[in-house]
């Protein structure tokens, strides 16, 4: 299995190297630089600002450059957030982005894995109609649609939560974010948990398991969820991606320092080495979580030989 | 009387209308005996016992009387019913390959029945798993034992099923095309395991199949279904040797014999089998049947004795 990690790890170098030079060039593409100001600055000055950061050289010579520092483990400065480098903004920024996306994907689990269920078991019976219902709500209606509603229902007009911000991380800032983020999760491992759980009721081995004359409760429980919620499991990898990059959306919108905040200002203010930090840090996690998720998959079903 | 199943209807509510998959059947099992049910897909040989067990799919809903040992458990409550499967009577299907659990180690699966049913801790039921898993032919029990299904072959997987079925020691097992999807070579295995562990264990046995082959040497009695009503019941010799029903006579004779020669055409019974959501007024089978005459395709033929302690539903007289 160690074995397996490894070698999935050294295969992902290659995928790493095509998201660096593509986001690279990508974000020169981009019209406007990081000095550009709304006064133009004098020539002589602008020049001696882009001889500081290597700027003025050519392309390719920036690119090769970018590899041969991060491959020594170095981001680079951030060219707005003077004193600080990439590394300082992501080590800051993570541990917050790192806690709504935690809570999102557990209370996604949780509520849709249970609902799914429930509504499995109680195929096309009202409850299984709402559930459904509602997933469909949860996942056609966008996050940056959803988190401005959201803000205004409990914040303004109930003034139950505050409307945005993080207060030091206490809890109240964090449940319409974090709320935010797992709605469309919710929903679409309600959606998947419910399919698969369909299934695997009607499959043979239920019926042996019913037939030993077991109890319901045993039968769902030990007979049916494994199998039922490999495909929750297999989500996982997909769920945390789009919660980290839902939260670019969503820390902006209700202003919480995380990484995805530090990443649409990156993108707005075209600070390259943040924006390219914040990219290679995202892909890496992803990588890793998705490794994460075939290593439990190896686990959960013995027919599947990770190896 | 073990099992006395009376006027079973079992229908099932579809889109496209009711289907009559069980029709006023009747049938009866003395303890320790072997009872074949043979009839072709759709004949409803499974429901009867699928509606017996409780397995109907959702849709199904079944009616009539299923005395076991004297008590009425057709439309017990789960929990109730819980206490008799896999205890008093248990039941193994066609597919061993799906029929098992593919998540769980074989040892769960078995020790799971003793626990929940007996009560007893699981290693005790470790023990006597092991014991069931030797008692059925499976070599290196105890290391087997701790395996996945899909570690198994096919023959394994059923004799794993036997086990599993036999392991709280029922009065009834009821076997749903044990061998179909065995292999020919292990096909014989499974059955004499089945017929054996029937006469070590004092345990009567019920036998679903389309094969009569499977059933020759087998069963002490003969059900055969057509279109889910009973058409013919008789002991095995007379089944085979002078069959009173022309379907029975049709499937005796569709068998494939060795003896026959290879340029004469196999026989088949013309025709297909009934809809089961539009059964005709009078014999399901009239449609098919060479001795059809009127009062065939008007009247249901009721079962009747006719001598030697056996029943038809067929308005001819005798055959010859």
């Amino acid at each position: 299995m160690l074995n397996y990690a490894v070698r999935r790890l050294l295969s992902a170098i290659p995928t790493l190297f095509v998201i660096i030079t593509l986001a690279f060039f990508m974000m020169r593409l981009a019209p406007g630089g990081p000095f550009d100001r709304e006064k133009q600055l004098p020539p002589e000055i602008e020049a001696n600002i882009l001889r500081a950061y290597n700027l003025d050289k050519p392309l390719y010579e920036q690119y090769v450059d970018y590899l041969t520092n991060i491959v020594r483990g170095d981001f680079g400065p951030s060219y707005k957030y003077l004193d600080f480098t990439v590394t300082d903004l992501i080590m800051t920024g993570f541990p917050v982005s790192l806690r709504l996306g935690l809570y999102a994907i557990v209370i996604a689990v949780l509520f849709g894995v249970a609902a799914g269920t429930v509504a499995a078991l109680n195929q096309n019976s009202t409850f299984d109609y709402l559930v459904m219902g509602f997933a469909m709500t949860g996942i056609v209606i966008p996050n940056f649609v959803m988190a401005p509603l959201l803000a205004l229902v409990f914040g303004v007009y109930l003034s139950l939560l505050p409307v945005a911000g993080w207060g030091g991380g206490k809890l109240q800032y964090q449940i319409l974010p974090v709320i935010t983020l797992a709605l469309p999760q919710i929903a679409y491992i309600a959606r998947l948990t419910r399919g698969s759980m369909v299934e695997v009721m009607n499959s043979n081995f239920i019926r042996t398991a019913r037939a030993k004359g077991l109890a319901e409760r045993i039968v769902v429980v030990r007979h049916a969820l494994r199998g039922g919620l490999l495909p929750v499991v297999s989500y996982l990898g997909p769920a945390t991606a789009a919660v980290i990059t839902g939260s670019v959306v969503i820390e902006s919108i209700f202003d919480v320092p995380g990484i995805g905040r530090y990443f649409v200002n990156g993108a707005l203010n075209r600070d390259y080495p943040v924006v390219m930090g914040v990219v290679i840090f995202y892909a890496v996690l992803i990588i890793l979580l998705n490794l994460l998720v075939d290593l439990l998959y190896g686990f959960l079903d013995p027919r599947v030989k990770v190896e | 009387m073990l099992l006395d199943i009376q006027n079973l209807t079992t229908r099932f509510a579809t889109p496209e209308g009711e289907v009559f998959a069980v029709n006023d059947v009747s049938l009866q099992v003395e303890a320790g005996q072997c009872l074949g049910v043979v009839g072709e897909s759709g004949s409803g040989k499974t429901q009867v016992f699928m509606s017996m067990m409780g397995l109907l799919a959702k849709n199904g809903r079944a009616e009539g009387t299923v005395n076991f040992n004297g008590r009425q458990i057709l439309g017990l409550e789960a929990a109730e019913l819980n206490r008799l499967r896999g205890v008093e009577f248990s039941m193994i299907f066609q597919d061993p390959m799906t029929s098992l659990n593919p998540y769980l180690r074989i040892s769960k699966q078995m020790t799971e029945v003793l626990v929940e049913h007996r009560g007893i801790t699981e290693r005790d039921a470790a023990a006597k798993s092991i014991d069931m898993l030797k008692l059925v032919g499976i070599p290196e029990a105890e290391k087997r034992f701790r395996m996945y299904p899909h570690e198994f072959s096919g023959g394994m997987r059923q004799r794993a099923m036997i086990a599993m079925a036999l392991i709280c020691e029922p009065k009834l097992l009821i076997a749903d095309e044990p061998t179909t999807a065995l292999d020919v070579t292990v096909q014989a295995q499974i059955l004499e395991l089945i017929a054996g562990l029937g006469r070590k264990l004092n345990m009567a046995t019920v036998l679903i199949t389309h094969d009569l082959g499977v059933i020759a040497g087998l069963s002490d009695r003969v059900t055969v279904m057509y279109g889910g009503r009973v058409v013919e019941e008789a002991s095995v010799t007379d089944v085979f040797h002078n069959p009173q029903h022309p379907y029975t006579r049709g499937l005796l004779e569709s068998m494939p014999r060795l003896d026959t020669r290879s340029d004469q055409a196999l026989h088949a019974i013309p025709g297909q089998p009934p809809d089961l959501q539009a059964l005709p007024a009078g014999c399901s089978f009239a449609p098919r049947c060479f001795h059809a005459f009127d009062r065939c395709r008007q009247e249901i033929p009721r079962l009747r004795a006719i001598g030697g302690n056996r029943v038809k539903a067929c308005h001819l007289e005798a055959m010859v």
